[in-house]
């Protein structure tokens, strides 16, 4: 049966730049790189040296402790560095893009049992793709989830529109859902807006389960999803893909190309015309917002405001971004700031006087607003996560290592984007993203 | 702004930064350069942007609604005072002398909480190398508002330094304490110095050499509740500090609700305690539920009390219990602390809830002492982990029970 949620808890922050749906042209990116970072606890591989040509979907790196994961070029070039980091750990394989795309071709003729499907995304580079609950990872392909969530929005703060993005795309996202359906004996969960003009690309979705979802940010999130829908108890798995992505899996099963084009939005404060474009994954960030954004000391991130990555500007796009959000550096001091009225600043609480303008867009910047405490305030991310779990309690759990409270607080239901509002609320200024994804670390090696 | 910031603070700052003169002073620098400039630090971690709020907005905005009862308290101070002796007796009469009168009275109360505890704040911090931390903010100004006017400034002194020290930071600061760190001071006064926390003396300033009126008692409604035989009617029979009857329970309850009675500094007047209380609410920092809770348990134990009425203080009207002594203001600024209430919605409820109602009950059955308002929420503070461990532990078993049914 499909369930129709309701949440209240969580909040919509408005932010000054929300790209407009019109899709802009864009040259074609100078260079590209493939970051192992994007994949949390991935152990990489090299295949390939420096120096090495590649096509477009040939592998570089694989999981040292899972050969079949591949990690393949998104484009045809030739690898021109490997940044590596302390200890030697890679950073990001950059490649140099050819003028003349050439595209390693997979045989997509039988996608009939699930073994074939997972052998062709594993080793084509399409398989990271699918992410698996508990522990916000790769999917492991030997394990077989209870079911698959996509959600069908994204529901953050200038998030990209799917409507939009894969308006048109009905047949490819049909094929990606069917794939989707062979891996799991379960239902593939498709949830969308209530009452929302759904693009037909999901109206028309067949073979899957459809809910819907209302409420404010963490709406869209699937892990709140999942949490109402079809919730994790220990020793179960739930696998997860992105909306686009469930459309890219499916062209490449279409053509057996391995083509990793998507359409993201760039978006925020500083974009001075934010909209819509068609890229690559791993698109340097200097092909992506050159002569775009506005001068001044600007944060570049990949993904969005409260979980993407600071990318910088010679950064590239992360791989499982659909977005590129720019807005101001926060580091100028203010005088007595605790006090002032700062009709510029957003606050849930009503210690200021954001709340009285819901029609604002506001250009916030990165500044901390605050200093690190100890937890003061009670109450606040309970308000902000619509899920019966007590995430401050969660949060006190995983800084003291206790696993066995982590378990039964609920760690196996929750995922550091699921909590990113309560980061942002926090008066304490606690780094609860972080904290988080180590207490996920430490389930994930202790229990398995 | 930026002369003034160079000026202040980026010329110092290397002497208090790592390899200055003066490098582990750097948590009280820091302290002082962070009050005057909200820092810049940009995010590092996660979210890219934060909420405004912090923890000195919050805790400057606890203070702010801590106004309105701190001036009443001034004017109050006076006011009895000159009633003591005789002169303006009318509430209109001396505002001036009065309120100069009670700052007098009251500003040094408030000055040596502040620098006492502060300083030991500031020096912990040094210590123990980590920032200082705005609780104290707060407690500071709680503190004088919950002594007697006449209390020694000594006493205030020993009793604001055990609260910070034994009351909060040997737990580890603001954040980690058990007990409502104003409470405690004025706990530790009332067990270790009680002759100058009760009694009829204590609320009203004394001069040397002053006479006071005929027919003057001092006493508070509290001890006029406590004391009056069993069967009057407590309405009837209550009079003001200097004796004279207010003459029937709504001129009673209209002279608690204004505040003009004896009592501690910031506790006697409802209506001032109400607009800190709304302007808590309004922005949200002090809990609606707690406050809710706090009441409505207040008022069982009150209605409780008068359907049983063994003796006068039981038959006290509800409302005029409620609006007597420290039950407002431990609702709307002790119970609330949210480092020492329970930390649940459905903790804060219980917890808020048994306050009330076991501050009323202590508060009629104490032997020694009309008021039970501190011993109610103390108790509470210390039974608030609990509470929230139960309720914790009922949505564990929410989980456990789900994973049963989904294995089964």
């Amino acid at each position: 049966m499909p369930k129709n949620v309701k949440i209240r808890r969580g909040a919509d922050i408005k932010l000054d730049g929300a790209a407009e749906r019109i899709k802009g042209d864009i040259a074609f990116p100078s260079s590209f790189a493939i970051k192992p970072t994007d994949f949390h606890g991935l152990t990489p591989k090299m295949v390939l040296k420096e120096g090495a040509e590649v096509k477009a979907g040939q592998e570089i790196f694989h999981d040292k402790y899972n050969e079949r994961v591949k990690f393949t070029s998104p484009v045809s070039g030739e690898i021109a560095e490997i940044v590596r980091g302390a200890k030697r750990r890679i950073l990001e394989v950059r490649i140099v893009p050819d003028k003349d795309q050439k595209f390693e071709s997979f045989d997509v003729s039988d996608t009939s049992s699930a073994e074939k499907v997972k052998q062709l995304l594993m080793s084509s580079g399409f398989w990271p793709m699918i992410k698996q609950r508990p522990y916000d990872v790769i999917a492991n392909p030997e394990s077989k989830p209870k079911s698959i969530f996509v959600s069908a929005f994204d529901s953050a703060p200038l998030a990209p529109d799917y409507d939009f993005i894969l308006h048109g795309d009905k047949e490819a996202f049909q094929t990606g859902l069917n794939a989707l359906g062979k891996l799991t004996d379960g239902k593939v969960h498709l949830n969308s807006r209530p009452g929302a003009s759904a693009d037909t690309v999901f109206a028309a979705a067949n073979g899957v389960e459809k809910n819907t979802i209302s409420g404010p940010h963490p709406a869209g999130n699937t892990g709140i999803q999942i949490h109402h829908i079809d919730p994790i108890n220990k020793g179960e798995l739930v696998w997860t893909v992105n909306a686009q992505s469930v459309a890219m899996i499916g062209r490449f099963l279409m053509t057996g190309k391995a083509d990793f084009s998507k359409t993201i939005a760039l978006a925020g404060s500083e974009v001075e015309k934010p909209r819509y474009m068609t890229t690559i994954i791993g698109a340097s960030m200097k092909t992506l917002t050159d002569g775009q954004i506005s001068a001044g000391d600007n944060r570049i991130i990949s993904g969005n405001v409260l979980t993407g990555d600071n990318a910088g500007a010679e950064g590239y796009l992360g791989y499982y971004h659909d977005a590129v959000t720019v807005i101001p550096e926060g580091k100028e001091p203010q005088f007595l700031g605790w006090l002032a009225m700062n009709f510029n600043k957003f606050s849930l609480s009503r210690a200021y006087f954001s709340w009285m303008m819901p029609g604002k867009k506001f250009r916030l910047n990165t500044n901390q607003n605050g200093e690190d405490r100890a937890f003061v305030m009670s109450g606040q991310y309970e308000s902000v996560l619509p899920m019966d779990i007590y995430p401050v309690h969660l949060i006190k759990a995983i800084m003291t290592n206790d696993i066995e409270k982590m378990e039964v607080l609920g760690i196996y239901e929750v995922a550091p984007e699921d909590l990113a509002l309560c980061e942002y609320a926090c008066t304490s200024k606690t780094p609860v993203q972080e904290i988080l994804r180590g207490g996920l670390d430490l389930a994930q090696k202790e229990l398995g | 702004m930026k002369f003034l910031q160079d000026l202040m603070f980026n010329k110092i700052r290397p002497n208090f930064e790592k390899g200055g003169k003066f490098e582990k002073y750097y948590p009280a620098y820091e302290a002082m350069e962070t009050f005057a400039f909200t820092p810049p630090h940009a995010t590092h971690t996660g979210a890219h942007i934060r909420d405004a709020i912090d923890l000195k907005r919050t805790m400057f905005f606890v203070v702010i609604a801590l106004i309105p009862s701190l001036l009443f308290g001034m004017w109050n101070t006076g006011h009895q005072y000159y009633l003591s002796i005789g002169e303006f007796t009318g509430l209109a009469d001396g505002l001036v002398d009065k309120l100069i009168f009670g700052a007098i009275r009251v500003l040094p109360l408030v000055v040596v909480s502040y620098v006492v505890g502060l300083g030991i704040e500031f020096g912990i911090a040094v210590v123990k190398n980590h920032s200082v931390n705005e609780g104290y903010l707060v407690s500071g100004m709680l503190i004088p508002l919950v002594l007697p006017s006449e209390l020694p400034l000594w006493m205030a002194a020993v009793a604001t330094a055990f609260a910070v020290v034994i009351g909060k930071e040997v737990f580890g600061g603001t954040g980690m304490n058990i007990l409502n760190p104003a409470l405690t001071a004025r706990a530790f006064l009332f067990f270790a110095y009680p002759t100058k926390m009760s009694g009829n003396m204590v609320w009203i300033p004394q001069e040397t050499g002053m006479a006071t009126v005929d027919g003057y008692t001092g006493e508070t409604l509290l001890s006029q509740a406590y004391n009056s035989s069993a069967g009057s009617n407590f309405g009837d029979i209550a009079y003001n500090a200097a004796g004279q009857p207010f003459g029937s329970l709504a001129d009673t309850m209209w002279a608690s609700f204004w505040g003009w009675i004896p009592g501690s500094i910031g506790e006697t007047s409802v209506f001032a305690i109400l607009l800190g209380a709304a302007f808590l609410l309004y922005t949200g920092i002090g809990s609606w539920r707690i406050m809710l809770s706090f009441l409505v348990g207040g008022l069982s134990m009150s209605m409780l009390f008068n359907a049983w009425g063994a003796n006068a203080f039981m038959a006290v009207d509800p409302v005029q219990q409620l609006l007597m002594g420290g039950f407002m203001f431990g609702m709307v600024f002790m119970a609330t602390d949210p480092v020492s209430a329970a930390q649940t919605s459905t903790g804060k409820w219980i917890y808020g809830f048994f306050a009330g109602f076991l501050g009323i009950m202590i508060r009629v059955f104490n032997p020694a002492y009309p008021e039970g308002i501190m011993m109610g929420i103390l108790f509470m503070n210390v039974m608030a982990p609990l509470i929230d461990h139960y309720v914790v532990q009922a949505n564990i078993n929410r989980r456990m029970k789900r994973a049963k049914v989904a294995t089964a």
